[in-house]
């Protein structure tokens, strides 16, 4: 049996999910019914400083957009951190901690980019028996135009300053959470090492507008006519966040520093890649959400059975095994060549393969063949784009299909090559690194 | 219980009352908006999609059910109304399983076919109800074109005719304008009196007049329209219904399918209809199904089909002969009637001979069964009566029994027209039927305005 108990930069929990700062985490009542579900630990949500608590919007607070069956994809809030009291807060997670000790209570805080509202919250925090803490420099909306949250995540030096504030003041593991609201997510993650943190934590929400009402022409969520933009979460935004925790993880700067993988996690399998990309454990919020706290369950058993299936006894044998795998264009194999096969068998004739090839991509699938409908690669205009694939609604039915060394290609007439080569060699680039010789 | 259910002979209130409501409902409730969204979700919008090959009126239905999945049903029911102006209709009655839905990839992939005919309706009842009208007449042409026939044909014909701005006057034989949609649909399949709300949506373009009880033949003659009117399209019906050619088939209690369900259909309490105990319907297609179906659901004890072929040759649907084993009707195949017996003139049983293929001819095989019942339904097909044609003074091609006509619809006659049931190599169809009036009025249009 898999062992998939979770030891994050020294915070231990019986499972790696963990429930990310955010509504479900805002008091004991959700907390203590997460910890009967399962989940591994949780991140409090958001803690301010001491004073008058925060004011939230009394109309919506949400945005969605829906697949089929209005299946939610994805999810925005213009929510801000904890607004009820700080006393109450820690008071509450001391006493969870204290009845919950094999689970993970890590907490959130947002406090004024000045050192003495750090030094102020972190003792109190500390003594709850908190196992960590976690910066949030990523909540884009609200408390970004007070100058925390995504205001602090988007300035590299803010970040650096503030991790050092705390890592001089709490024996904690600090955790630093990260806004996907910049153009280089490496930047802010080698600032938070620099300063000193023990790990970051990926993605916060995104900048967005999830509709337009075309009858008022305000966006939504709409408060009174108007909108502002939210944090944009769930499914839809998982594909981004993935690239962002393996740019971390593959960067020489940050290799090796842990990453809470967050973005979108909705089943096991998305945990699972999450970790292949470098992720430590990952915390989940949108599919909690959108399904309830008993989804957990799911993922727990679904991991167990895919790492029992495969071999892998425990989560160190899956983290990062597919961080060395992503790479830069430069270096793809230019010599690898792949064409489309579609299984006549399992083809139901819908004809879209056709149309996105014919339409909008290489002219290479017919539509019929001797008078009959049919449809088929032509190897000879076959890129291997794989858009047919992606198109196809019968999955499995179209595949893939790597060329053998020495098997001709006959778009180009020429056979395979046994060698690898890529852009950096290629005579057409201008700035090929030609051998020395 | 009913103290009805098991009188014997043909009588009426067999039932509680409240039972005929219950049984007369739609036979597919209305999909409704969410139902809708999910369901056209399931559309690939596939390339040259095979559903809108295979609808006689080729409506382009990927596109439609696109509309309906984005929250547009107007536009939706505009796609279907450019094609098929009776789309309301034959939303509801087109055996779908053996057209659209039959060639859906989805039906092709997993046996569950995108529900067109259902999407169809949605969008169609979103316009009409709404009484929402996509069409304009163009500037009046001053032509004047007679359509004899207000059933589907007469009525897709005169709406493209009237579109282009011709004046069209309709001749009906019957009181109500619709034909097989008014009298000829089980009740189940267009509730609500839906047939004539579909003729006023259709009319309400203008320039459409209906005079009805003018029978061709009777009232006037083929020659007189062609002399007064600039074209003429014949959209006849079929009146005649084949015999049986068993003895004894003029006793009491022996009718044609196709008049029951005419009453049926006009009939405004339903309970005070009477029905047999036990009735047999003689024929293996959709008439047969609707009778005998509707016998059962106004009480009739016992209900059963004889069909003189195997199941494979019956030309109602598997869907239809489910629907009817679902209501409790027997179907047995293999059976043609030798002799209806009676008792007093009334109908109390009927001789069935047994039938097999010798090579490819069906003959009987000697062995006689006899089933009880105080009720005999013909529906063994129907034929075009061509006496109202006869009486016209011209001659007009016939073959096979029926209006020969062109790719267009055109006639052996200078300016006439016709389509629907009464042409040759029809499949009796309500699209297809509409499909040939909108086609003729197209080729119509060409040759006045040339």
């Amino acid at each position: 049996m898999a062992d998939i108990r979770n030891n994050f930069v020294g915070i231990k929990s019986p499972n790696p999910f963990w429930l990310a700062s955010a509504p479900p985490t805002d008091k004991a009542y959700n907390v203590i019914r997460a910890f009967k579900a399962g989940w591994g630990g949780v991140v409090w949500k958001t803690l301010g400083e001491e004073g008058p608590p925060v004011v939230n919007v009394n109309g919506p607070r949400y945005g969605a957009i829906w697949g089929a069956d209005r299946r939610l994809l994805g999810l925005n809030n213009i929510e801000l951190i904890t607004d009820r009291d700080l006393q109450t807060n820690l008071r509450e997670i001391k006493q969870v901690k204290m009845d919950w000790p094999d689970r993970a209570i890590v907490v959130s805080l947002m406090v004024p980019c000045i050192e003495e509202a750090w030094k102020a919250i972190l003792p109190v925090v500390e003594e709850t028996g908190a196992d960590g803490i976690e910066l949030n420099f990523g909540c884009p909306h609200g408390m970004s135009e007070r100058g925390m949250g995504a205001a602090v995540g988007q300035v590299p030096e803010y970040i650096e300053m503030v991790v050092r504030w705390c890592k001089a003041n709490t024996r904690m593991p600090v955790i630093t959470k990260l806004t996907p609201n910049i153009t280089d997510v490496r930047k802010p993650a080698r600032a938070a090492l620099a300063g000193g943190t023990d790990a970051v934590s990926l993605i916060n929400t995104i900048n967005s507008i999830t509709g337009v009402d075309l009858d008022s022409f305000a966006p939504q969520p709409t408060i009174d006519g108007k909108g502002s933009h939210g944090g944009y979460c769930g499914p839809a935004v998982k594909p981004i966040a993935m690239n962002m925790v393996a740019e971390i993880a593959r960067d020489p700067e940050t290799a090796g520093l842990p990453i809470s993988g967050i973005g979108g996690i909705t089943t096991w399998r998305d945990a699972a890649e999450f970790m292949a990309l470098g992720a430590g454990n990952v915390q989940v919020c949108t599919a909690a959400m959108t399904y309830g706290f008993k989804i957990v369950q799911e993922m727990i058993a679904g991991l167990e059975n895919w790492m029992d299936e495969k071999g892998h006894r425990s989560l160190d044998d899956i983290v990062g095994r597919a961080t060395p795998n992503v790479t830069d264009w430069q270096y793809l194999n230019l010599n690898y060549v792949a064409k489309a096969h579609i299984d006549q068998d399992a083809c139901i004739k819908c004809g879209r393969c056709h149309i996105a090839c014919e339409d909008t991509s290489h002219q290479a699938i017919t539509s019929m063949l001797d008078g009959v409908r049919h449809f088929e690669v032509i190897e000879e205009e076959c890129v291997g784009c794989n858009l047919c694939v992606n198109v196809c609604p019968v999955e499995g039915c179209i595949t893939m299909e790597p060329l053998a060394v020495g098997a001709m290609d006959k778009r180009t007439g020429k056979p395979v090559s046994p060698n690898y080569a890529n852009w950096t060699t290629h005579p057409n680039n201008p700035m090929a690194k030609v051998a020395a010789e | 219980m009913a103290e009805g259910l098991f009188k014997e002979g043909i009588v009426g209130g067999r039932l509680e009352s409240a039972q005929y409501a219950e049984n007369f409902s739609d036979l597919h409730p209305p999909l409704d908006n969410h139902e809708a969204l999910v369901e056209s979700d399931r559309c690939y919008f596939c390339y040259d999609a095979p559903c809108m090959t295979a609808c006689p009126t080729s409506i382009d239905i990927p596109m439609f059910i696109r509309q309906i999945s984005t929250g547009n049903p107007l536009g939706s029911a505009k796609t279907i109304f450019d094609q098929n102006i009776l789309g309301g209709m034959c939303a509801r009655v087109c055996p779908t399983e053996t057209l659209c839905e039959e060639v859906c990839v989805r039906e092709v992939a997993e046996g569950k076919p995108v529900q067109i005919g259902r999407l169809q309706r949605y969008a169609t009842d979103v316009a009409m109800e709404q009484g929402k009208q996509f069409y304009s007449r163009a500037a009046p042409t001053g032509k004047k074109i007679a359509v004899v026939g207000a059933g589907p044909a007469g009525l897709a014909a005169a709406h493209r005719l009237a579109r282009y701005g011709h004046e069209v006057t309709i001749l009906e034989a019957r009181e109500k304008a619709g034909g097989l949609n008014e009298y000829g649909i089980a009740a189940y399949k267009s509730t609500d009196d839906f047939a004539q709300a579909e003729v006023d949506y259709v009319t309400s373009i203008g320039g459409i007049t209906i005079e009805n009880g003018k029978a061709l033949g009777r009232d006037y003659h083929l020659a007189e329209l062609s002399a007064s009117y600039d074209a003429v399209f014949l959209g006849l019906g079929l009146a005649g219904v084949n015999a049986l050619r068993a003895d004894g088939e003029d006793a009491n209690g022996v009718s044609n399918a196709v008049d029951f369900i005419s009453v049926l259909r006009q009939s405004s309490d339903l309970a005070g209809l009477p029905v047999g105990r036990r009735v047999v319907v003689i024929g293996g297609g959709m008439t047969a199904v609707d009778a005998a179906v509707q016998s059962k659901l106004l009480g009739a004890e016992e209900v059963t089909i004889c069909y003189r072929r195997g199941q494979e040759h019956m030309n109602a649907s598997a869907f239809e002969q489910d629907l009817a084993a679902a209501n409790g009707v027997v179907i047995r195949h293999w059976l043609q009637p030798k002799q209806v017996v009676s008792d007093g003139g009334k109908v109390v049983g009927i001789e069935l001979e047994y039938t097999a293929m010798k090579g490819d001819k069906l003959s009987g095989t000697g062995e006689i069964v006899r089933l009880a019942a105080d009720q005999v339904f013909k529906a063994i097909g129907q034929s075009f009566e061509p006496s109202a044609l006869n009486g016209s003074g011209a001659s007009i091609a016939m073959e096979g029994g029926r209006i020969k006509v062109d790719a267009e619809g055109r006639t052996s006659l200078k300016k006439v027209w016709a389509g629907g049931d009464c042409i040759a190599g029809g499949d009796d169809l309500t699209v297809s039927a509409v499909a040939q009036g909108r086609d003729a009025a197209e080729s119509i249009n060409r040759a006045l305005m040339s």
